[in-house]
This record gives C-alpha cells, structure tokens and sequence, in this order.
C-alpha cells in the first residue's frame, strides 16, 4: 500500500498544478520505501531515454528515471541540470561529461564507469529548457530532502506560495505543529493567513488581515490588493485598505534603505577607481590620461591569475588583489620613469603624453590577449544576495565592494600619515625642494607615489572585474568620472575624494528613478562644473601655502 | 597691398595661405577639367578627403589660439565644432523636405518613425539657410560666453579648466544620445540632399565646399593673425604669461580671457558646419572626449602657439591616420600613442620648433 | 617668434597627401571584394570576427576557381568604429579601389552613413546583423534579420508558450532598441495587453550600473502576473545586466530575459552561469545539428586556427550573402551592380540551419526563426522554431508612419518605400 501510494505521488512531474506539499510528503514516503532498487536494466533504459529532442518527451522521461529509484539517479538528473550529461555521437550512449582540468573524460551515465577522454564534437549535449530545469530541481529536491535541513523545508514553503489556497490550510496547520524552526514557522503562519484570505469565512479574513498587516511579501500584497478592491464587505475593504497602507509605508522605507544601499555601492565604484587617482593628480599634479588603463591592466590580472589556477576560483581574488597591485603598479613607476618625468611642472603636457600611453597600453592588449572581452568568474562567495527580509536583499559582490573600498581608503590613509614613505610624499608634495633639502630623495619618492596611485588603480580593476566587462576599452568608460570625483571632493586631500565619491553616488542613484540614467549622469555633471565655478576647489580644498599655485 | 604688408613678418603663415591658393586653383582644375583617365585627375574622393582635412585645420587654428597664446587647454572644443555641426545638419535635414522616405515635409525621418507628432520648437528656422549660418554661429558662442562667463570669473584654470571643459563636452554627448531630445539619437543626422539647391552629390558641389573650406581656413588664419598681432593679442600673451600680474597691471583678465574664447568657439563651430556637409553625417560620436584631446595632439604635434602650425599638425595626424588606419589597421593605435608621447616629450614646440631649431643651427 | 624661417618641407608634405591618394592601384583583372569593418575601437569586438568570416569565404571561393574565371581578392579597410570613417572608407573603396561589392557595417548608424555614399556612386553593400527595418535601399542587401523576423517571434514564444502577462521592454538607448519596441508597444497593445502591463526602459550605451534598474524589474514582476523581459540592451551592457540578475536572486525560470543582441560571440566573454536558461531570438545558433553548420563550423576553425572560436547569427549572414552574391554574378555574367541586384532577387542557398534562404524583392531575407535557451557552457539549445520561413519586412506594419509602405526591387515598382495608398514613391528616388 506505501508504495504504491509512492508511486502515484511520483508520477507527478513537478510543476503542472499538482501541489508541492503533497509531493514532499510522497518523497517522505518513497524515501522509506526506496530501499527496493529495480533492476539496473530498468534504470538503463530510463537514462537513455533522456536523449531525445523533444523536451516534454525528455520531461516524461525525467519522471520515468525518477520512478525507478536507481541510486545513480541523482546523479544523472545533477548532470543535466548542470549541462554535463552527454550523448555519444557514435553509438548515442547517454554519457557524464567531466570536462575539469583541461581534458574531455566521459563516464557511462547509467553504471559510471570511465569512458576515457573524447573530443569537443564527438559527443552532443541533452539540452534542457527553463521549464525541464525546474523539472529537474524539483525532482533532485526531493531527492535531496532525506537531510533534515531547515533550508530545504524553509525553500519548500517558499515553493508553495504562488499556489496557496483555504483548501492547503489543514496541511499547512498539521506542518506548522511539527515544525521547530523559528523561521519556518514565521513562514508557514504567513502562508496559513494567507490561504485564509480567501476563506468565505469575514471573521477569518479580517483576522488574516490583521497578521498579514506588516507583512512585505508580495503575494500577500498582491492578494490584499484583489481583496481591498473586490471584497463585498465594507469592513473588510477598509481592513484590506489599512493593511496595504501600512505595507506600502514599510516597502517605502526599505525602498530607501535600499537607494542609499545603491548609492553607497555606486560611491565605493567611484572611490575605487579615484582614489588612486586623488595621489596622482591630488598629490603629485599629474593628470595622469592612463589611470583607467591602470584599472584595465588590474582587471586584466585578475583574470590571467584565473587561468593560472583554475581550480582554485575561490582563493583567485585574494591572489589577484596583490598581483594587481603589483603589476599596475610596475607599469607605474615604469610610466613615471619613462615620461612623466621629463614633464614636470607641465601639467597640460602631461595629459598628452600620458593620454598617448593610454593609447599604447589599449592596444597592447588587444594585441597580447584579445580584442574581445575576457570572461572573469565570480567566487561563489562574491554571487547570490544577503536576504535581509522580503522586498530588501543586498547583492554579495557589491557589498563586498563597499567594504573593500573603505579598506582600501583607511589602509591608503594609513600609508600617507603613518609611515616614512606618507610623510616623504606629503614632504615633496608641500614643498619639493625644502625636501630635498632635507635629503628627501625627491626622485624616488616621485617614483613611488605615482607606483601606489597606479597599484591602487589595479587594486580598483580586480573589483571592477567582478561587476562589469573586462575588455580593452573598460578603463576610458571610468576616467572622467574619476577626474569629477577628485575635483569635485577637493584634490590632494583623500578624505575629500571619499565624501565625493559616495555623495555622487548616492545622488546619481536618487535621481535614477526620476530622470532615468542618462538624465542624472548629465545632471550630476553639469551639477559638478557649477560647483566648481562656485568653489573652484572642490568640497574640501587645500589650505595653506600651495594653494594658490 | 595691405594684405602683404600684414603678412610680411609672417613667413609659416605665407607658406600656409600661398598653398590654399594653390590648392583653390589647383584642386578644381584637376578634379573637373582633367579627364578621368588621365593620371592627373584628382578623384573626388580626394577633394572631400582634403575638405574633411582643412575643417580640421580650422579648428586646430581655433584651439591654438586659446592655447597657444592664452594658456588655456580647452578639452571641449570638439563640443562647439559638433554644435556648428549640428546646426548645419538641422539645416540639410529639413532641406530633404518631403523627399525623405516617408515623405513626409515636415519631419524629418527619424522623428516620423518615432511617432513624433509634429516640429520641436527649437528646429523652427533651421529650414532657412541664414538663420542656420547665425545658429551656426551663435549656439558655440552663446554655450562659450556662458561657460567661460562662469569659468574665468571663478579663476578656474588650467588643468581644472581642462577637466571642466571635458566634462562640457561629456555632458553634451550624453544629451545628444538622448533619442527624446530630438536630435536623432545615436544615428545623428544623415542622408542630406542638397544645400542651396546644390544636389551634395554632384562633384562641382563637392568642389564649392572645397573652396569654401579653404577660404574659411584662409580667413580664420587671418582673423587669429590679426587678433595676436593686436594690442588684443599682446595682453592675451601676457595673460599667458604672467595672469596675476597682467591683472595687477589694470587689465580685466576675465573679459580678455572670454572674448578669446567665444571667438574661438565660433570658429570651430564653423569648422563644424563646413565638415558636416562634406561627410555627410553629424552624430553625438562628435562629442566624445577623446576627439577634444585629439585636437590638442594635432594641435601639440605641429606646434603651438604659431597658428599655422596647428593647421599643419592637423593634416599631417590625419593624413597619418588615414594611411595608418588603411597600411597597418593592427598597430595605427601603437604609433599614434608613440607619436603623442614622443612628441610632447622631445618636441615641445612641435614640428614648427624643430624645424625653427634646424634653421637657426645652420644658419 | 615668428620672424624665423622656415625651410620649404611643409609644401611638400601637403603636396605628398594629395599625389599618393591620386596614385592609381588597379590591380589587373580580380574580382574585388571591399570588407569594411571596424577593426580598431568599440566595435571592433563584435566586427572583427566578420571581416574573418569574409577573409576565409574569399579565400575558400579562391580554392574552388575563383569566380567567372577570375580570382577573388579581399580589400580590407578600418573604418575603426568612426562613423564618419565609415562613408570615407566606402567611398575610398568604390571610388578609389574599384571593389565590386563591399561586405560590412554592423551599427545602424554606420549603415545609415554610408548609405548616401552607395547610392550615389551605385555599390553594393551586405549588412550582415539585425537591425530596426524602416528602410530598403536598391544599393543594400539586408542579411541579417528585420524586427518581424526577430522581435515579434520572440514575444509570440513569449505570451504563448511562457504564458508572459507582463512585459519589461528593455533597451539601449538608440534607434534599434527605440524602433523594435516601439513595434513591440504596438503588437502587444493589439493583443490586449493593458498600459500599466508594460514597463519600457531606456539606458545609455555601455552602462555598467544595474542595481536599481534590476531591482524594479524585480519589483514590476512581483505583482503576482508571469513577467517577461524583452531586451535589446546592446553588447557591452549585458554582462553586468545578467550578473546583477543573477545576483539578485532573479532566475530565468522567475523572470525569463529574451535578448536580440546576445549571441554566442558575446557571451564567449561572460561566465554564464547566471544566465543559463534565460533566452535570445535568432535566425542562427551555433549548436543547431545539421551537416551545413557542422562543415561551416570545422571550415571556421580551420581558417582561425581556433578550436574554441564560436560562430554566430552575423557571420551566418555574410555566409548566405556571399553564397547569394556568387550565384547572382554567375547569373548575371558580369560583376556589374544593376545586373547583380536583379540576378540577387529570388536567388536561394542553403541556410546553416538546414533550410533555404531566399532573397526576396524587398532586399530582405526569407530565413526561420529560432528562440534559443542559454546554456552553461555559452551555447544555446533551440526550444522554439517557426515552422518554415519568415520573409523579412523591411517596413513594420505596427507602425503609423510605415503601415503602408512596402519595398519592391522588382519592375514596375522599383521603389524602397512605395505607399500603397498614395501609389507613389517618396524618398530616395524623387
């Protein structure tokens, strides 16, 4: 009777209206049940049947490979969702690619025995569509429920939402009695008023109403809305009213808590990449055209330390960071040595020279690795969101981002104020040849000012990497942005460069939703040259001697 | 008479207008009278190729004038030079008429495809060729003497003014992308048909804006010329030299510093409007920053501060570029990049100095 | 300053410039065949690939004889991503180096500037991607697809098969995504979807700052009806599109993104994991199974000298164009622009997909149309198919200013916008 109560639960593929729970508690029993493993001639046949073109054919045979319970079946469903599993051009025999350290190696799907290695096209992919992948999900799952893991339950419940109704209700309450997890009990309260919400039952609704008050998940509002404007009874509609008021207010605020979010994430963006630059030019006067190459070459780095150790794409980014840095900031020094050198004291010049650099440093790339752009991967700890509630999550890599930039910014501080090197650059920077004549070696301080300010650059390029394109032409797209955030913050004085930086930031993001993009990026520049006439230098300007120079 | 005497100090600048003579006889005669099949004939393609080069020209001229002799290193200048651009270009796209493919007569086609309903009010009269030239005209001006009203009474200079400039011209690209600001979006504006009842397709046309380059570059020489050998001129110099103290003299810095400006601005919205008929296409591309700084290299590579020395950085980058985009389409950006940091750092004066440098050594 | 002399070497050099571009370079009977695409600049990503693609057709045609018993040989310039480089190279192409037919642009706007300059000088030019239509010039084939070929299967796929109630209509901020959903607007009103059912966003070229965009998107999706994404965001800005999607937590199967300018080229410099089972509407995908695409695809990397090089939508394009142009001038006998023009039309070769393409009278190819899911290794699985063959139009019937125009390159209309109720020709020739 158990099992063929599995059976007819299984059937079932996920998705087409049957409803989640109901699945998960048929998974509960075919896990008890499972211990009776079908013939291994059956399971053959099911995995082979996974090669065909048609892809509601393939959805059958998903269920088919489900329902005979092989213990490689996990397996083999991972593998197509994944885009691994295989069919072999000579004889079509279904096949587990393994395509990780460089070499194609094919195992049989059904037994898993090793094939050996086969080239790019001698075998065919078993493509799977959107709705097959959630095919696969749900069924892999199931599978996977056997761990008591209060993610997986939490996710299930999730799963359920878009189909909530009265008739769930005693299911969900016979749930909610078992369940321990405080979290998912919070859902599964929330699910349970709900499906309330449709109850014929006013007292039931109102009540309802009353929990979901504060609640900012969608589906709640979104049933709210059809009852605040269809329900037949006047007390009702003003509940649902209140309800969605208060909803409304509470999505507002997180709304705002997640402009500024933006707002800060766009700033640390641009105090990347300006922070560097607020030495050169703030510090040492140089404009310095080829600062986004810098951030390109540290982008670049990033990437080439990928393919240097494929294996280890978690760590890559901590290796990347110091390489970076050290590789822009050879070109620096080499930069500074070379050209910047003889153009001292002839800021206009420098910009010329340097944006000839700029030039050189662009190509040169296109001509060593491509024109294309190259892919950079995200760790997984840099993808997915921090899920702080409903309607506000917080993308990992640009909170990340946040914080890098700020850890850059206190350790550039702590440079400048802290050691010899700070104190011998602020010494040339305020008065060159007092300096020297305290036996300053000007040269190399020059040298190694303008080798942090472009290490810095490379630094900025192996963040940049993780959000946007790395291709040749990536740096001109921050260069005159960086040029608005130190001018704008006040040059030669880094704490200038960061209030800069994250008031554009923020600024830019309120407007986006009023003006659009491009309207507040015009808005934010023509904002600047104004400022500029009115405080010709920046938020926080220089005092002293050398201002006026 | 006079003109000799005006130029007689001036041997660059008689070089530089004696060859536009040159050419203004020359080019015509070899385009139109000398058969095609004769190794003589000068293809047309050559005569918008040189246009295209003597619009250049001109603006380099107009840049060197507020560089070279006043110090400032505007990164904007390919924004007034756009602006006269597209004043033109508003001009040949309602000249198209009802000759577009929707024929409609009004609007021009990238409106009618994007349903604009009728006429923004600021192309009113760009169907009127006058009113163009004075737009032409007037629109850099008018966004010079504001900028640099701003500017210069602020004392922004040097490179801040620079990095301002830049952001100008930024800005300006960004809007022009715009589709809703009716300019016609990334695409710009094309596909002209005549100008003044000249079909732009027929050579002697091609010929008319040849010349009509080459008396605006001859004029513009004069003009700067004229301008830097003024008492004008002389406190521009000073300005450059020394602007704290010329202010302390009694000059006022700002006004002399702004009308410099304005007039250069118009120049080069001049040069726009010329190189638009010539190419055929305005689009917001004109804007990009990187063409502003390109314009200082031609400026820098030839000379600064001569005038006619601009002009000749201007043809000879382009005509660099030209052969290097077509000879080595891999490296051009190598050598162009090298050119730039050579030039500024072993040729300050640019190729003027060096030649003023070779003179002076042999003499 | 200015008493100094100068020797007389400037003369010369303007003197050089103008005698070098009068120097004539007619290379003794060869078929020449102009390739104009940027290979330096912000195009050259996409471009370079395809002036490949016409470098190994050429080459290859060579192999088989060469044509009309004449070799072939490739003429290539760099218009380097300048759109008024673009019209100087075409003319230097058709004025100066006499080519018979020049493969090449791939923006609109580059089209749109070199389009007076063949017209005037009668060449012939292959436009190999897809564009917003509204035009038919006699002196341009268009390879690649119209919105009608593109945009509407897509959104078809869309409402029908998805079950979309929602749309997001996304794009850059220029004529082709401006046009395609004005045509998307007006297609999806006449199916009954509702204002406040459609969100459109315009964004600038390369924009790299999604967060805010993404988040309403998500928000706008939540509002308990399925919601789709229709994107014509253009190349460089779709990376961090996708990657804030992912990131974001909004997966294909929540909100599914059809794109019409991501191809396997493009996503050859993403990771895509974050994009797998999101979608893109072509007339070509790499991974189609069929006897055509796997030689073209072993040809390609034969030429390139790379395994890994993928192929995509535009290089099929140039490979039907330059097929259809060979049988035309061996039709025609002659290399000529009239008579090739009018060999072209109904002239048919096999597609890389396992059909035939057709040229028809509007300049425009008759080609399937295939929505594909991307998939983890940057390939797409075909999900969807139009059962024969779309003809491509040139003038969208959703729009009010082109609703009655249509192309005919055939006698007795010979007219690229001729209008059926006024029964006359406007435009290009008055």
């Amino acid at each position: 009777m158990a099992r063929s109560s599995a059976q007819y639960f299984i059937r079932y593929p996920a998705g087409a209206g049957t409803n989640p729970w109901l699945r998960l508690l048929g998974l509960l029993l075919l896990l008890v049940t499972a211990c009776n493993p079908l013939q291994a001639q059956d399971f053959s046949t099911a995995v082979q049947t996974l090669d065909t073109k048609s892809f509601s054919a393939k959805e059958e045979a998903i269920s088919a490979l489900v329902e005979t319970g092989g213990d490689r079946t996990l397996t083999v469903l991972q593998a197509m969702l994944e885009g691994n599993l295989h069919s072999r051009n000579e004889d079509g025999l279904v096949v587990i690619l393994d395509d990780r350290g460089g070499e194609r190696r094919i195992y049989d799907a059904a037994q898993g025995n090793d094939l050996g290695t086969v080239g790019a096209r001698e075998t065919r992919k078993i493509g799977i569509n959107n709705s097959l992948r959630t095919a696969l999900r749900g069924a892999i799952a199931r599978l996977n429920l056997g761990s008591p893991d209060a993610t997986v339950r939490l996710a299930a419940v999730q799963a359920m939402f878009s189909e909530l109704e009265p008739r769930l209700k005693p299911l969900l309450q016979e749930a909610l009695a078992r369940e321990e997890d405080g979290k998912v009990r919070d859902l599964l309260t929330t699910a349970i008023a709900i499906s309330d919400l449709e109850n014929d039952d006013t007292a039931l609704q109102l009540e309802a109403i009353e929990i979901l008050d504060d609640s900012i998940l969608p589906e709640a509002r979104n049933r709210l809305a059809v009852l605040a404007e269809q329900a037949d009874s006047p007390r009702l509609r003003e509940a649902a009213h209140q309800a969605l008021k208060n909803i409304e207010f509470r999505l507002q605020l997180y709304a705002l808590a997640e402009t500024i979010f933006f707002g800060m994430s766009l700033g640390s963006v641009l105090l990347l990449a300006a922070i560097g630059l607020a030495i050169t030019f703030g510090v040492m006067g140089v404009i310095n055209m080829a600062h986004g190459e810098l951030i390109m070459l540290g982008a670049y780095t990033t990437y080439l330390v990928q393919l240097a150790m494929p294996n280890h794409l978690e760590w890559s980014m901590l290796v990347a960071v110091p390489a970076a840095f050290l590789v822009s900031g050879a070109f620096g020094v080499a930069i500074e040595r070379s050209v910047i050198r003889f153009l001292y004291g002839r800021p206009l010049e420098t910009l010329l020279a340097t944006f000839g650099i700029s030039l050189i440093l662009q190509q040169l790339v296109r001509s060593a690795i491509s024109a294309q752009n190259v892919t950079v991967a995200n760790p997984g700890w840099m993808s997915g969101s921090l899920e702080i509630n409903a309607v506000l999550s917080i993308t990992y890599n640009r909170l990340y981002i946040v914080i890098f930039a700020l850890l850059v910014f206190v350790a550039l501080l702590a440079i400048l104020k802290k050691t010899t090197l700070g104190l011998q650059v602020r010494a040339v920077a305020q008065n060159r040849p007092m300096a020297r004549a305290m036996g300053i070696r000007s040269e190399w301080v020059d040298a190694m000012t303008f080798g942090l300010g472009s290490g810095i650059a490379g630094v900025a390029g192996v963040a940049l990497s993780q959000i946007t394109n790395v291709g040749p032409n990536m740096g001109q797209a921050y260069i005159i942005d960086s040029f608005m955030v130190v001018v704008f913050g006040g040059v030669a004085n880094l704490w200038g460069t960061l209030v800069g930086a994250f008031t554009l930031g923020i600024a830019n993001k309120f407007l986006e939703p009023y003006s659009g993009a491009v309207l507040a990026k015009i808005l934010i520049l023509v904002f600047i040259i104004l400022f500029i006439q009115k405080r010709p230098r920046g938020l926080f300007p220089q005092k002293g001697r050398m201002a006026e120079n | 008479m006079l003109l000799t005497r005006f130029m007689h100090s001036d041997r660059g600048g008689s070089i530089l207008l004696g060859l536009l003579l040159l050419a203004a006889i020359l080019v015509p005669l070899l385009n139109l009278a000398v058969p095609e099949s004769s190794p003589l004939h000068l293809p047309t393609y050559t005569v918008t190729l040189m246009g295209k080069y003597l619009c250049y020209a001109l603006l380099a001229l107009a840049l060197d004038l507020v560089w070279g002799y006043c110090g400032i290193l505007s990164l904007g200048h390919g924004a007034f030079f756009a602006l006269g651009g597209y004043a033109m270009g508003m001009h040949l796209m309602r000249q198209v008429g009802d000759r577009g493919v929707y024929g409609n007569p009004e609007l021009p086609d990238f409106m009618v495809f994007l349903n604009w309903q009728e006429l923004p009010w600021y192309w009113y009269g760009f169907d009127m060729f006058w009113f163009a030239v004075l737009m032409v005209l007037l629109i850099p001006g008018l966004l010079a003497f504001v900028f640099g009203w701003f500017a210069f009474r602020s004392r922004v200079t040097g490179v801040y003014l620079s990095i301002m400039t830049q952001a100008l011209t930024f800005a300006l690209m960004l809007a022009f992308f715009r589709n809703e600001m009716g300019f016609g979006g990334n695409n710009g504006l094309t596909d002209f048909k005549d100008i003044l009842g000249f079909s732009l397709q027929a050579d002697s046309t091609r010929i008319g804006l040849f010349l009509a380059s080459v008396i605006a570059l001859a004029g513009g020489y004069l003009a700067c010329r004229f301008i830097v050998n003024s008492k004008f001129g002389r406190v521009i110099v000073a300005i450059r030299d020394a602007e704290t103290r010329t202010r302390f003299v009694g000059y006022q810095v700002e006004r002399y510093k702004l009308w410099l400006f304005v007039f250069s601005a118009v120049l080069a919205g001049i040069a726009g409007a010329l190189y638009v008929p010539q190419v055929g296409i305005i689009n917001p591309g004109e804007f990009a920053p990187l063409n502003s700084i390109e314009l200082a290299i031609w400026v820098a590579v030839g000379g600064r501060g001569t005038l006619y020395g601009a002009a000749a950085g201007a043809l000879l980058v382009n005509y660099a570029k030209t052969y290097l985009t077509a000879a080595m389409p891999e490296v051009w950006l190598f050598a162009l990049g090298a050119l730039f940091v050579l030039v500024t750092i072993l040729l300050p004066k640019g190729i003027i100095g060096l030649l003023q440098r070779r003179r002076e050594g042999s003499a | 300053m200015m008493k100094k002399r100068i020797p007389g070497k400037l003369p010369s050099l303007l003197a050089a410039s103008a005698l070098i571009f009068s120097s004539l370079a007619q290379a003794a009977d060869a078929i020449k065949v102009g390739v104009l695409h940027s290979l330096s600049g912000t195009m050259a990503i996409s471009e370079t690939t395809l002036k490949d693609t016409v470098l190994m057709l050429v080459d290859e045609q060579n192999k088989k004889g060469g044509l009309l018993g004449k070799k072939l040989e490739a003429v290539v310039v760099d218009p380097a991503s300048n759109w008024p480089l673009f019209a100087e190279k075409a003319r230097e192409l058709i004025e100066k180096d006499k080519v018979d037919v020049v493969f090449g642009c791939w923006t609109s706007v580059s089209r749109k500037s070199v389009l007076p300059v063949f017209e005037e000088l009668n060449g012939l030019l292959f436009y190999p991607v897809q564009y917003e239509g509204e035009e038919s010039s006699r002196n341009v084939f268009y390879t690649g697809a119209a919105p009608n070929q593109q945009a509407i299967p897509a959104v078809d796929y869309f409402m029908n098969e998805l079950g979309v109630e929602r749309w997001v209509l996304a794009g850059t901020d220029y004529v082709y995504p401006r046009t395609t959903n004005k045509i998307l607007e007006a297609y999806l009103k006449s199916k009954g979807v509702k204002d406040e059912d459609i969100m459109i966003n315009y964004t600038p070229f390369g924009h790299s700052d999604w967060q805010s965009i993404v988040s309403s998107i998500n928000k706008f999706g939540s509002a308990g009806k399925k919601t789709g994404v229709v994107s014509t965001i253009n190349g460089d800005a779709n990376v961090p599109f996708y990657k804030e999607l992912g990131n974001q937590g909004i997966s294909a199967e929540d909100i599914p993104v059809v794109a019409f300018s991501v191809g396997e080229e493009e996503l050859s410099g993403i990771d895509t994991k974050p994009l797998v089972g999101h979608l893109a509407a072509w007339n070509y995908f790499m991974s189609v199974d069929s006897p055509e695409n796997d030689a073209f695809i072993s040809q390609w990397h034969k030429f390139i000298g790379d395994q890994k090089r993928v192929t995509n939508d535009p290089m099929e394009a140039h490979v039907i164009g330059f097929n259809m142009w060979v049988k035309a001038v061996e039709k025609a006998g002659s290399t000529d622009v009239d008579k090739v023009e009018q060999a072209m039309i109904g002239m048919s070769v096999p597609n890389m997909t396992g059909g035939i393409a057709v040229m028809n009278k509007n300049h425009h190819l008759s080609k399937p149309v295939l929505i594909g899911e991307i998939q983890d290794d940057g390939q797409f699985e075909v999900v969807w198919s139009t059962d024969g063959t779309v003809p491509g139009d040139a003038w969208s019937d959703y729009l009010p200013g082109s609703k009655d125009l249509i192309s005919d390159w055939t006698a007795p209309i010979q007219c690229g916008n001729y209008n059926t109720i006024t029964k006359k020709c406007s435009g290009q020739n008055y």
